[in-house]
């Protein structure tokens, strides 16, 4: 029987049974797809860090409770300066496909301004909080906002870094292949940023201020 | 939606002639701009809900922006990520489905279990604390 099997197999040696995937990828073929692999794992950190503070969110320990702290027209605000980077980046993106370097520079540029506007809105509200004793340390409630808030602003942060070097990367080199994956990388990126925004301001500021 | 996810294959270095690989969709002025018109309704509107009590009792305004929120993220996921069931081949698809799995058992489990261990905790107000 196994020979029968085995003979039948170097016959029709044509049919396979598992994927044959030994052709080429051209270099970075797959870097937009393990970019997102990245993005979900990021996602379940974020996701974590939701769930600590919908436990802790309610421990005001007699402490400031989220209605006494949050300035809902500052964060929409603040939430209208990210939603307006990421049309701007969408821009960028269009220009990219269209080769024209110069106009997606200027798009890039626009996009950091928004992007630099929300992080002096969210440090500015910190500082504020803090100024007014808010701090990490008062509350399970404010440890767990300021863990998942701060996470978001540190990952804009470095968006806005990233950022800068390829604008530096496609003033030098111009717009090749490896710059546009790499823009496009961002380009995720900058949009995932925006998505968890919206559960920042929906599950924390309008939940909080709801409570 | 094939021709769509084809034009942008120049990025790839590889032809789209074998069939896993449907490479990354191209990004529209007119798909950024519903996107964009979409986010911009969906997140005044929850705003609008809260800061102005509309609908009057609280848990139909925390139903509302949840719904809402979860709105706008499949709107941000379709416009500006590009997700579609064809992307990549549908790996993006799978990674992003077991991701949501996850997160929703994160979430909806963490709450659960805290919400009644803490209800279950031995009652004490204030006056009885020694």
């Amino acid at each position: 029987m196994t020979t029968m099997t085995a003979e039948a197999v170097k016959t029709e040696d044509k049919r396979l049974f598992y994927v044959a995937d030994e052709h080429e990828h051209g270099e970075g073929g797959s870097t937009l797809l393990g970019f997102w692999l990245y993005l979900m794992s990021d996602c379940l950190v974020f996701a974590v860090l939701f769930a600590t503070y919908g436990v802790l969110g309610g421990s005001y320990a007699a402490g400031p409770s989220p209605r006494d702290l949050f300035d809902l027209p500052l964060v929409a605000v603040n939430t209208s300066m990210l939603l307006f980077s990421s049309i701007t980046y969408g821009f960028a993106v269009l220009e990219m496909q269209k080769n024209r370097a110069n106009r997606m520079l200027l798009w890039l540029f626009v996009t950091m301004l928004f992007g630099g506007a929300f992080l002096g809105i969210e440090l500015s509200e910190f500082a504020h909080m803090i100024h007014e004793g808010a701090t990490p340390q008062r509350s399970a409630f404010l440890s767990s906002f300021f863990t998942l808030v701060g996470t978001h602003g540190l990952h804009v942060t470095f968006g806005i870094i990233w950022m800068i070097t390829l604008v530096i990367q496609v003033w030098k080199f111009g717009l090749s292949e490896a710059n546009k994956r790499r823009l496009l990388c961002l380009s995720m990126f900058w949009h995932f940023l925006d998505v968890v925004w919206i559960g920042v301001f929906t599950f924390v500021y309008l939940m909080g201020v709801l409570r | 939606m094939s021709t769509d996810a084809h034009a942008g294959h120049d990025l790839h270095g590889h032809g789209g002639d074998h069939g896993h690989d449907a490479g990354h969709p191209e990004s529209t002025l007119g798909g950024y701009l519903t996107g964009f018109f979409l986010s911009v309704v969906l997140t005044a509107i929850p705003f609008w809900l809260v800061m102005s009590g509309a609908l009057g009792s609280k848990e139909a305004t925390a139903v509302a922006i949840l719904v809402l929120g979860a709105v706008q993220i499949v709107v941000h996921m379709v416009f500006f990520l590009h997700m579609t069931p064809s992307a990549e081949g549908g790996w993006t698809m799978m990674a992003l489905i077991f991701t949501i799995v996850m997160v929703v058992i994160t979430l909806t489990g963490s709450l659960w279990v805290m919400y009644h261990l803490n209800t279950n905790m031995m009652p004490m107000d204030p006056s009885q604390l020694p």
